[in-house]
């Protein structure tokens, strides 16, 4: 006989049936009407009517029976918490009965019934089951102070439980302790800044001691909480990861993977020149490679984790491309992951091996894999130059198949290549063109049109080709739009007398019959280009391209070292940090790697400290250029950021003489048409003169004149401190000068003469680069307006604080001594713009202890604004990515004395604070660079 | 759903409604992952015949653990109920209930070894007059896994060496990867709480003991069962343990085959010639076989010491066995 029965009573009236069996005085009978209470419950039926009559069954010997209706209880309680009560009295009769089961299973149902009258009756028995002699019972009640804590935090700390939980720690039993380690674990999410675990040392031992005797899953609760601890020095690091090393053994995978997160997070304290360093990398490969072994949902979470250790420390796996080969029967998911990680360990080394593979691939039938296998044999020849050769007949073989997806994956690869290795393989181009038409993917056409448009000068029929592209405009998408229009200025740029029509044709689609403002903005800046400086326009909109960088997709450093924190939970699987999908406070603690420490009874001598290691040997990772940089992929050839002469020239230009001529040197003739007037927007229509010279203003606060913020003019020396002398004054930074501009005032009854004016040395060797002017005598009550301009070339003494700056001013009457704190913004200077690449590889080589965070607060300015103003105080906007709804802008400047500071900048839109992360060489001056960014964001 | 447990009750229980639909349009886009998410909740989902076993959270979980806990859930019930599916479930809901609150407790996983739970949950519903529903004291001893108090007759461990081999080998009979992955598999029947120690051909081992290193064999990586001391096998490769009662795999260990020797067959195959309109791709030839008495690792049990207070004296067995694993040859 089976349980099913219960499931098919489907009568009428089935609720008075029931009632009247649970009331029966038959055991047997009731018992029955229990199950088929639960077996409608199952099945989703609502049976909450039936609480009293259920609730009196509670009191019974039968254990099964008990079972029950407690599950009934904990389904229905907080729908009928009035009647709840009436089984308080049977909780916490259960919870002191002589067998274990039953004080353990009440104390357990009782957790689970989020009913606060209740819960105010669990604390007495819960106390009891804590101390309880049975360890089943403890380590029931041990989780039980978690679910109380879930219900009622105050309640649990106002009781005590949780230092009685603490002590459970030391409990003599190995799933108590498991158990305390993971309630402990889970309070303490929500308590980020309690230091709840109160690890040290000494519970470190407790707990590693308690790693081998308690079951796999108590293994993990006490790694996980293990990664949770920052060792006091690579001693005690390397320690714990000797202790930890024996689980990479165990049976269980995610026993396998918490080691592993142990490891990789303490392997950062531990010095590469250790012998130790390279036993566990040595230790880490195999338990990482059998993992592929496990089941495929297993597999896949090992995958995605193994993507981010190969992007940490490549070293450890990258003997074992070959276990990466895709199988046949594998799920497509576990095939995806493998790809990405083929072309992570990619090397010349094996790059033979690993193309065949993907030429394999590559002739699959799942579309989405085989697509991924195109476009990874074009990260193959980017990543690995000896064989780009190799790769691109690869892809000219795939193109032959006429494989309608497969052609155009190919496409856009090989246009990647191009932009590596320009001028190598431009051969193939007659083959591409062949393919034009079965282009139907945006992607795969803006390529195409890329490729046309920057070997336009080979190819012979370009205008044709392009031409065709510009019949359907308005239907392209508008990354194909975009490509279209750069492509056809580089055309006219190339083969001017030719193509006029076209060019005029493209620029007048762009930007009278669209309403798409990139489109337009493109059109009308090609447009002005075109006809204000067709020279300059030359040198912009042909100019050499910077190569691409190797890996596009990397993720970013700091992210990176997030997530490996987080090995093999969901952040690992989806590559984001938990604050990005878990809602609320919960959980949203940022984890950082821990610094590297050397002990103090370290055997290296400070040279070889790792701090101060060559940079040739720091990078863990091939620096990250591209992926924190956004898409180096982008072809787009907008305007350069701050472009000098474009600015100084439409300030001269009026609009008249900027839509006509202008051209003349390129094509011979004054017919270039203007855009008529009344295409341009009436917020630009700048007043008589302006012209187009606006517009400019719209784009990445190109060309501003205005220079950097300067503060209101402040007293530096009251009169009455000075004989009657006041000075007010500020400082100022404007295209590239520095000057101190003075206010001084007579107020006392004489007239001043002779004024001189000399700095103390200061840290920045901030001196007058000529004489204090003040032509004529300054009578009483007359006040004078000075600027005194400055430059860097003075001596240097070190200041606290850093900028501060001591003055003497002389007059007739005396010499008088003021201090004054200049911003350090005015040493910002103009070509403070870093290179991508190079801001990556000094991200990553600036050590993370010089790295300074700070909180800028109510400050309503989107990204873009943020970028323009800091940009006309020299604080360069390299890259902006979003992530996970966050703008992240990477920021560079440089001061006077050739200190590089790097910034991110995080942004949430709609939320008024930010977060700045600096990163010097110099980290002194952070704190003022923070500063110069709130005084800047905030005027 | 089937049957369901809310844990912690932080997920509506209507939440599940979002994952059939979830599942299907996902598998539609050709995206489908073990891990879906639908607004802020989480699915981490198996499938086992028919069934889906799936496990929601808010939190960032340890996935991982989630998975490795969903399979073992399904091992449990198939010691149960034979066979996993929906009329067995049906069938045993009410202890399926049971097992559930045994499995795991709040999110947190707790007993989950069948044996153990069989002493305590069984089919005939306890009666507590009786006296027998008690926790029996393995559930939270160190030694979790063994009870007390087993008797045997005759004292006897059969021990099957079993290895597979995984090939790949492309269209052009060049070999692209080959290893071997080998199981121990135990079957005890030892009364009272035996200490064992394995001995095997383990070149570590040897050399760490200054043996000759000559029939040896180097296991790349070896994963093993709950009840083996792994700090002692860290320390000495001695593999030790007090073992559960009746079959287990005691462990398992991969090794890769490069540079040993390669033999190829050439084999000619008349098979009528069959067209197909759709085009599946080039499934690669799938090979099966057996050798039994023999390993291609070259591993041998040299010893199985048993140690146990009363003293008797049990006999272990030893088989070998290499059998064919994901043995794949493309085909072009």
């Amino acid at each position: 006989m089976t349980d099913s029965k219960y499931f098919t009573t489907t009568k009428k009236g089935e609720i008075f049936e029931l009632k009247a069996e649970l009331n029966s005085d038959k055991k047997e009978k009731k018992k029955e009407a229990v199950k088929k209470v639960i077996a409608s419950m199952t099945v989703g039926k609502d049976v909450s009517a039936l609480f009293p009559d259920v609730v009196n069954c509670m009191q019974t010997d039968n254990l099964e029976l008990k079972k029950l209706v407690y599950l009934y209880l904990m389904n229905y309680a907080k729908s009928q918490p009035d009647m709840a009560i009436m089984a308080v009295n049977t909780f916490v009769k259960d919870c002191e009965d002589p067998n274990p089961l039953i004080r353990a299973l009440a104390v357990r149902t009782m957790g689970c019934i989020r009913v606060d009258k209740i819960t105010e009756y669990l604390c007495e028995p819960l106390r009891k089951c804590l101390k309880d002699e049975d360890p089943y019972v403890r380590k029931t009640a041990a989780v039980c102070v978690a679910k109380l804590h879930d219900i009622n935090a105050q309640l649990v700390e106002d009781q005590g439980f949780l230092d009685t939980l603490k002590d459970l720690i030391s409990d003599s039993n190995p799933m108590v302790v498991a158990n305390a380690v993971a309630a402990l674990s889970e309070i303490a999410e929500s308590h980020p800044s309690s230091n709840l675990l109160d690890l040290n040392p000494q519970s470190i031992n407790k707990l590693l001691t308690a790693l081998n005797e308690c079951t796999e899953w108590g293994q993990i609760f006490i790694l996980d909480c293990l990664a949770n601890y920052t060792p006091k020095d690579d001693r005690e690091a390397q320690s714990i990861c000797e202790r930890v090393t024996p689980r990479l053994s165990h049976a269980n995978s995610a026993v396998v993977l918490s080691a592993v997160k142990v490891l990789m997070k303490f392997m950062e304290m531990l010095s590469k020149d250790l012998d130790y360093y390279g036993t566990l990398l040595k230790k880490l490969a195999p338990p990482l490679v059998t993992l592929l072994s496990a089941e495929p949902e297993l597999q896949y979470v090992a995958l995605r984790n193994i993507n981010l250790i190969v992007q940490k420390r490549p070293e450890i796996l990258k003997h074992e491309m070959k276990v990466f080969f895709v199988k046949y029967n594998d799920p497509i998911y576990v095939k995806l992951e493998k790809l990405d990680i083929m072309i992570r360990l990619a090397s010349q080394a094996n790059i033979a091996q690993v193309l065949a593979e993907l030429k394999e691939y590559a002739t699959e039938v799942d579309v989405d894999f085989v697509r991924k296998a195109v476009r990874a044999i074009g990260r193959c020849a980017i990543k690995v130059e000896q064989s780009a050769e190799r790769c691109v007949s690869t892809l000219l073989d795939l193109i032959q198949t006429k494989v309608n997806y497969v052609v155009q994956e190919a496409i856009v690869v090989i246009k990647d290549i191009f932009r590596k290795y320009p001028n190598k393989y431009e051969s193939v181009i007659a083959t591409l063109c062949e393919n034009l038409d079965s282009l139907d993917e945006p992607e795969a056409r803006a390529a195409m049109i890329w490729i046309v448009g920057e070997y336009a000068e080979r190819i012979d029929n370009a205008d044709e080709l392009l031409e065709g592209f510009l019949e359907g405009f308005h239907d392209e998408s508008t990354q194909v739009q975009l490509q279209l229009l750069t492509a056809i200025v580089k055309l006219f740029l190339k083969k001017p007398t030719e193509t006029q029509e076209l060019v005029q044709q493209v620029l007048s689609l762009a930007t009278q019959d669209s309403d798409n403002p990139d489109l337009r903005d493109r059109g009308y800046i090609y447009w002005r280009l075109l006809s204000t400086d067709p020279v300059a326009a030359k040198e912009v909109v042909l100019a050499e391209k910077p190569l691409i960088s190797e890996e596009t997709d990397l993720i970013e450093p700091t992210l990176l070292d997030e997530l490996i924190c987080y090995i093999g939970t969901l952040a690992s699987v989806y590559h984001k940090p938990p604050s990005a999908f878990v809602e609320g406070g919960r959980g949203v603690v940022h984890k950082s790697l821990p610094p590297r420490t050397a002990s103090s009874e370290s055997t290296e001598s400070p040279e070889t400290a790792p701090a101060g290691a060559p940079p040739g040997e720091q990078p863990d990772v091939i620096p990250a250029q591209g992926d924190l940089l956004g898409d180096l992929l982008n072809l787009d050839l907008g305007p350069p950021v701050s472009s000098p002469p474009l600015a100084t020239t439409s300030v001269q230009m009026g609009a008249v003489d900027l839509l006509g001529g202008g051209l003349d040197s390129l094509i011979g003739g004054p017919n270039f048409v203007a855009p008529p007037a009344a295409t341009v927007p009436a917020s630009l229509g700048a007043p008589i003169g302006g012209g187009l010279s606006d517009l400019f203003d719209l784009t990445s606060g190109v060309g501003t004149l205005s220079g950097s913020y300067v503060a209101p003019k402040a007293v530096w020396l009251p009169a009455m401190k000075a004989k009657g002398l006041e000075i007010l004054g500020t400082f100022t930074r404007q295209v590239g000068s520095i000057s101190m501009d003075l206010q001084l005032t007579n107020k006392a009854l004489q007239v001043m003469t002779d004024f001189a004016i000399q700095f103390n040395r200061n840290s920045f060797g901030l001196a007058p680069a000529a004489p204090l002017q003040v032509h004529a005598p300054l009578s009483p009550n007359q006040t004078v307006e000075i600027s005194l301009p400055l430059n860097t070339v003075g001596s240097v003494m070190k200041m606290e604080p850093l900028n501060n700056l001591q003055v003497a001013v002389k007059n007739n009457i005396d010499v008088f001594y003021f201090s004054t704190l200049y911003p350090l913004h005015i040493l910002f200077v103009e070509d403070g713009k870093m290179d991508r690449q190079m801001f990556l590889a000094t991200w990553k080589d600036i050590p993370n202890e010089n790295e300074a965070q700070f909180q800028i607060r109510d400050c309503p300015l989107n990204a873009e604004a943020v970028s323009s103003k800091l940009q006309s105080s020299n604080i360069f906007t390299i890259a902006k990515r979003n992530v996970e709804g966050q703008d992240m802008l990477y920021q560079s400047l440089k001061l006077t004395n050739g200190i590089w500071v790097l910034a991110e900048l995080r942004i949430q839109p709609g939320n008024p604070s930010f977060t700045l992360s600096l990163k010097c060489r110099a980290p002194e001056v952070s704190q003022h660079v923070y500063q110069a960014y709130e005084t800047i964001l905030k005027n | 759903p089937l049957i369901s447990r809310n844990y912690k009750g932080d997920v509506a229980m209507s939440e599940i409604e979002h994952f059939m639909p979830l599942l299907v349009q996902r598998e539609e886009e050709g995206a489908l992952a073990p891990l879906l998410s639908h607004g802020r909740v989480h699915f981490l989902w198996i499938k086992h015949s028919n069934l889906y076993l799936v496990a929601t959270t808010l939190k960032n979980a340890n996935a991982s653990l989630v998975y490795s806990f969903l399979y073992k859930t399904v091992e449990v019930f198939c010691e149960y109920f034979k066979e996993l599916e929906e009329e067995s479930i049906r069938d045993n809901f009410v202890i399926v209930y049971e097992l559930l609150d045994e499995l795991m407790d709040f999110g947190f996983p707790q007993t989950t070894d069948s044996k153990i739970l069989q002493e305590y949950i069984t089919q005939q519903g306890n009666k507590l007059e009786t006296g027998k529903s008690r926790v029996p004291p393995t559930v939270t001893n160190a030694v979790s896994w063994r009870s007390e108090g087993i008797k045997y007759k005759k004292n006897e461990v059969f021990i099957d060496v079993i290895e597979s081999v995984n090939l790949l080998v492309n269209a052009n009979g060049s070999v692209l990867l080959s290893e071997i992955v080998g199981t121990i598999k135990l079957k005890v029947f030892l009364s009272g709480m035996p200490e064992l120690r394995l001995g095997l051909n383990d070149r570590v081992l040897f050399e760490l003991t200054g043996r000759s290193k000559n029939k040896s064999v180097e296991l790349e990586d070896v994963k093993f069962h709950q009840c083996v001391r792994l700090s002692r096998f860290d320390n000495d490769r001695t593999i030790s343990f007090i073992p559960p009662d009746g079959d287990f795999e005691l462990m398992s260990y991969r090794l890769s085959t490069q540079g040993g020797k390669e033999y190829l067959m050439r084999a000619h195959f008349g098979l009528p010639s069959v067209e197909k309109e759709e085009m599946e791709g080039r499934p690669p030839i799938g090979v099966k076989f057996e050798i039994p008495y023999f390993t291609v690792s070259g591993i041998q049990v040299r010893y199985m010491k048993i140690i146990e207070k009363s003293g008797y004296q049990a006999l272990p067995w030893v088989r070998y066995i290499t059998q064919s694993g994901d043995y794949q040859l493309r085909t072009s």
